[in-house]
């Protein structure tokens, strides 16, 4: 068994965390541009395409 | 990129369950009112296309009422239609549980269907309690703003809520909860945008309260269920990737 210095266990936790926020900000921003089309897209065919679930949701609409 | 991995599988699974329950549950009711509320619209349209060429006050104040699909692309009533409010509530559903899913990562603790639920009915609060609360679910040939200033009050109402429900949740101090009940209702003082004045609905108003039950009980179910699932899947993911390592 290998004893790693405390110094390189706490970058290598801190490198960890930073991708883990990075993958869960990257999904966050994901989300919310599906939304963000479906939802609020002021292209006609989108609207169009969405009109149902638009009323439906709340989300504002013509 | 593991946990990017596991939110966008969980989201997907979800997205596509919460999807074609709620669609099913619309096409029983909103759908329903929609094309109901239709028939008034397209009648308002043809009575003000008869009275264009005289200047009347109601040939006037028609403007305000935006018209569906003029000369657009759009899809054909009935199957077509169905398959595209389908395909676009499946979306929104992975869309809103990728969203979920994300801060439920970022908070950082341990999560089960209980948690999930909980995540869910915020959800709930966040994108239809708050913003029905000054613009609420509309059926077609309802007068209102314009569309760019009300997305931009419904977009701040969501995020202020949010906020505003995470302080409270998450910091349970005295500065966070008045700073949260000051975001959750300075949307409410601002108020949404007006519709021009003067104007009325073409749909009945029994028709409109109908609609908006009928939208609050499909989307309070919408958000149960994501916040379940979500909370659920998600929480195995993680429980696996800790056994793992």
């Amino acid at each position: 068994m290998s004893i790693l210095p405390s110094s390189t266990i706490t970058a290598a936790g801190a490198a960890a965390s930073t991708s883990k926020v990075l993958q869960a900000t990257l999904a966050l921003c994901l989300g919310l541009l599906i939304v963000g089309i479906v939802g609020f897209s002021h292209i006609e065919a989108v609207h169009n395409a969405a009109h149902d679930t638009r009323h439906a949701n709340a989300f504002p609409c013509h | 990129m593991s946990l990017f991995r596991s939110i966008v599988f969980t989201a997907v699974l979800t997205g596509i369950i919460v999807g074609c329950a709620a669609s099913v549950f619309q096409f029983l009711g909103t759908s329903q009112l929609i094309a109901e509320a239709e028939v008034y619209e397209n009648a308002g349209q043809a009575k003000e296309a008869q009275v264009a060429g005289s200047p009347s006050p109601d040939a006037h104040a028609g403007q305000a009422v935006r018209h569906h699909n003029d000369g657009e692309w759009k899809p054909a009533d009935g199957f077509e239609r169905m398959a595209f409010t389908l395909a676009a509530n499946v979306l929104t559903a992975i869309g809103y549980a990728l969203i979920l899913c994300a801060l439920i990562s970022l908070r950082g603790k341990p999560v089960t269907w209980r948690q999930g639920l909980l995540w869910g009915l915020a959800g709930f609060a966040c994108v239809m309690l708050a913003p029905m609360i000054g613009l609420p679910p509309e059926l077609p040939g309802t007068p209102s703003a314009p569309l760019a200033d009300r997305q931009i009050w419904w977009i701040g109402t969501a995020l202020a809520t949010a906020t505003g429900i995470g302080l409270i949740a998450f910091q349970r101090r005295l500065w966070a909860i008045v700073l949260a009940g000051a975001l959750i209702v300075a949307p409410h003082v601002i108020g949404a945008p007006p519709a021009p004045e003067g104007m009325h609905a073409l749909a009945p108003d029994a028709l409109e309260h109908k609609f908006i039950a009928a939208a609050l009980v499909t989307s309070l179910l919408f958000w149960v269920l994501l916040g379940l699932l979500s909370g659920m899947i998600y929480g195995r993911f993680e429980h696996a990737g800790q056994q793992a390592t």
